[in-house]
């Protein structure tokens, strides 16, 4: 077809004056666009909930372990920044110089869910589950002398383990999809100066994990 | 398997060797995928308008057994008398079924599934695997939420509109895994959604033909790519909240649990946060398709294009600011019931400028009384009227009146049976020489609109009258109420036009399959249309076109004074055409 004629990476071809975007990374924009409606709507049910309590909420540091996430903020931040160093590494033609910042976004990434998943069962073990905590823990504890407020830990639990659920659920789909491309793209050498469009394609979808996390870090874990 | 390929398409211009599963089954093309979303609507509408006939029998007749109806388990209706609470299930799954898998899939799936690279001129969608993952996707969806009815305890039975904490608790509704599979189902519809809709966005945007400007665009396509954006848009909210709502049942979280601090309201916002977008969206491709089909029956150019366009880019707008509307009796602050009912009462604006655009296409024109004619001036009768009931409910004062009745079953059903409904038959009639390369019957077509047109209006206009008397809606047993008496006649007459009304759809169904294999071949242009959809054979190859076409005007250009036929092809190109101007890519 007539497209193949033009590069990969620009508009298709023959076409009516567009935009001057591929359609892969516009189609990756729109999703994006898509993806923010999801986020607010967990997090704008988040800010209503907690708003509208009637209770006092749960003091930050008590529950959840700010150190912690604070370092997997910083890990996933970095992974962010390697992403950045492989696109401009294959834009500048260096594959292999790619190929090894892909691996380290990926381990970055990987690194990210393994370390929520230890957040998460270290959580279940004290107590914290999405119904609130519960009975005979070391977190009901904390509710009975007053610590914690009960009235509002339902709800605590509620957003907490959506909203950063499926932020995790999230950054593993990236880690699938870069795994992907890494196997399946980047080691039989497919990628190009000329093409790279995989790579700035989840490099966009990367960014927007990173940024969402960054938001929920700060409105979920330090305030 | 190959062999058979090769040889069912060996007319047309590519070479074809893809088997018979990746042709039909795991299709990427556009073409093939529209047609599977038709069947797959088509066959919700079926079930969607079962369930309604046995809704219909229960109030017209009440603890009468119900024909056949002994054929239904023990579960569902004993005896032939449908329980309470199979009655909630239909109502619930008659509204899930009709919005989301028969008019959405039909709208959306179908229409822009079919229609967009055929009008726009590409060779298919800028994302044809997504674009399969999305009708598998729709397809799960639809039998996830089928199966619930066949679940103990059977489906959900909160409404379609799935309000916490009814929907929430299982011991508040009775539904056990059935309330859960509707969850799943959405998320996966959402899914299906979100996918379809990135990619109708990205191929109008960057994939139409040279000479396609923005505002040479068939306002389908511009109804469709405006719809899209709704779709891409809302639909993740409505995602957001069925997870929630699913981990309120399988988690055991307090999102809308009061005991626990969380609100039943937010439900409510953010189901109609999606809910009023989605109303434009089941809407919005109808007017896009009746503007082709009424310009095509006047044989003149469409009113006022652009303020077509900017009427369905108005009403996209201010559909996203108007959802409280649906709330007014939730508790809501009047001031803010207020701001709601003024941008509410705005949407009638750009409603009346395509109402009038669109009678202004038809005066004194050349009228040919064509069944997707028929079905588009009956669009336009139709939607006035649901459009004028709809004013009703956007004031306040009335609504607090008329909230939860069957009033509102009439304005809906005016709208999205007499709108939507009659805007797809004719779409289907009309296009149906380009899926299938066959007319449909031109007589019993005919047939069918009458009937149905009668019969609909003999169904759901009275429910004006039932609901201004104060019938509940969703209730189970009118005679138990005392001031409902004088009116159960009347919910006689709607049951029998009701039944009359589904059986007028056997004509149809039978014409559609019937013309699919015995109908007259279809010529290359049956409507003397202008769309580029018509310069390709019927049914089109994989691909649509050898070369892209070029166009050289807009789409509208009927009886063009001096032309030697009273329709004039985007793409035929006259002595004064200048070739369009290339995009840079073009350069190659």
């Amino acid at each position: 077809m007539s497209q193949a004629m033009a590069g990969a990476m620009d508009p298709p071809f023959p076409a009516e004056r567009g935009i001057e975007v591929y359609n892969k990374k516009l189609g990756m924009w729109i999703f994006l666009a898509s993806e923010v409606m999801f986020f607010a709507a967990l997090i704008g049910s988040y800010v209503i909930l907690r708003f509208g309590a009637t209770g006092e909420w749960a003091k930050p540091g008590i529950v959840l372990s700010i150190q912690i996430t604070a370092f997997n903020t910083f890990l996933l931040i970095c992974s962010s920044v390697s992403m950045v160093k492989a696109y401009a590494a294959i834009q500048d033609g260096f594959p292999d110089k790619m190929k090894f910042w892909l691996l380290m976004t990926i381990l970055g990434g990987a690194c990210f869910v393994g370390i929520q998943v230890y957040e998460y069962i270290h959580l279940v073990e004290h107590g914290f589950v999405p119904s609130g905590f519960r009975e005979g823990s070391h977190l009901a504890e904390l509710v009975e002398n007053g610590t914690l407020p009960a009235a509002t830990m339902g709800l605590y639990g509620s957003t907490f383990y959506t909203m950063t659920g499926f932020h995790g659920f999230h950054v593993t789909c990236g880690v699938i999809a870069m795994l992907y491309l890494y196997l399946f793209k980047a080691l039989p050498g497919k990628y190009t100066s000329q093409d790279f469009g995989g790579i700035e394609v989840v490099g966009l979808y990367w960014h927007f994990v990173d940024l969402v996390w960054i938001i929920l870090f700060t409105i979920v874990y330090l305030v | 398997m190959t062999t058979v390929a090769a040889t069912a398409h060996a007319a047309h211009a590519h070479h074809d060797d893809r088997s018979f599963i990746q042709k039909y089954i795991f299709s990427t093309d556009h073409k093939i995928i529209g047609i599977q979303f038709l069947f797959l609507s088509l066959f919700f509408l079926l079930v969607g308008g079962l369930l309604a006939m046995q809704i219909r029998w229960q109030l017209a007749y009440p603890g009468k057994p119900m024909p056949f109806g002994n054929l239904l388990p023990e579960t569902m209706a004993p005896g032939g008398i449908l329980l309470p609470e199979y009655y909630l299930q239909l109502v619930t799954m008659h509204g899930t079924f009709m919005v989301f898998f028969a008019i959405m899939l039909l709208l959306v799936g179908v229409y822009a599934n079919f229609l967009i690279p055929l009008k726009i001129g590409a060779h298919d969608m800028a994302f044809p695997r997504i674009n399969m993952a999305s009708f598998w996707s729709a397809f799960a969806s639809g039998a996830v939420m089928l199966a619930s009815l066949f679940v103990p305890e059977g489906s959900s039975r909160a409404g379609w509109t799935m309000y916490a904490p009814l929907s929430a608790r299982h011991d508040y509704s009775g539904a056990e895994f059935g309330q859960e599979m509707w969850s799943i189902s959405i998320i996966l519809f959402g899914l299906s959604s979100i996918l379809g809709s990135l990619n109708y966005i990205t191929t109008v945007i960057n994939n139409r033909c040279a000479g396609m400007t923005w505002f040479r665009m068939p306002l389908s396509v511009w109804a469709l790519f405006i719809t899209a954006i709704l779709g891409l848009l809302a639909v993740p909210v409505l995602a957001g909240a069925a997870i929630m709502l699913l981990f309120e049942q399988i988690l055991g979280t307090h999102f809308f649990d009061p005991a626990a601090g969380g609100q039943p309201i937010l439900w409510q916002h953010l189901f109609w946060f999606f809910g009023h977008p989605e109303v434009y969206i089941l809407i919005l491709p109808a007017m896009g398709m009746v503007s082709e089909l009424v310009a095509n029956g006047s044989r003149k150019p469409i009113f006022g294009y652009h303020s077509m366009v900017f009427a369905i880019a108005g009403i996209a707008f201010l559909g996203w600011i108007v959802w409280g509307h649906h709330m007014f009796v939730s508790g809501m602050n009047p001031t803010l019931g207020s701001s709601f009912m003024v941008s509410t009462l705005l949407i009638a604006v750009p409603s009346a400028i395509k109402v009038f655009n669109w009678m202004g296409t038809m005066w004194r024109g050349n009228l040919r009384f064509h069944v997707p004619m028929l079905h588009g001036v009956a669009f336009i009768a139709m939607f006035t009227i649901g459009g004028l009931s709809g004013i009703f409910m956007a004031a306040t004062p009335v609504d607090m009146f008329i909230h939860d009745t069957y009033f509102i079953v009439a304005h809906l059903h005016y709208v999205l049976f007499g709108g939507s409904l009659f805007a797809i038959f004719g779409a289907i009639v009309f296009w149906y020489p380009k899926m299938f390369g066959r007319m449909m019957n031109e007589g019993w077509g005919k047939v069918h609109f009458w009937l149905t047109f009668i019969f609909y209006n003999g169904t759901f206009f009275p429910m004006h009258i039932n609901g201004m008397a104060g019938h509940m809606r969703r209730l189970y047993d009118p005679t138990v109420y005392d001031f409902l008496k004088p009116y159960q006649p009347m919910n006689e007459f709607i049951t029998i036009c009701a039944f009359l009304l589904y059986g007028s759809q056997i004509i149809f169904f039978v014409n559609f399959w019937w013309s699919m294999f015995k109908g007259k071949k279809a010529p290359l242009n049956p409507w003397d249309d202008n769309g580029l959809e018509w310069s390709t054979p019927s049914p089109a190859p994989h691909g649509n076109w050898e070369t892209l076409p070029t166009v050289y005007r807009g789409p509208y250009e009927f009886s063009v004074p001096g032309a030697s036929e009273d329709y004039l092809p985007q793409n035929r190109k006259l002595p004064t055409d200048r070739d369009p101007v290339m995009s840079p890519a073009a350069g190659h």
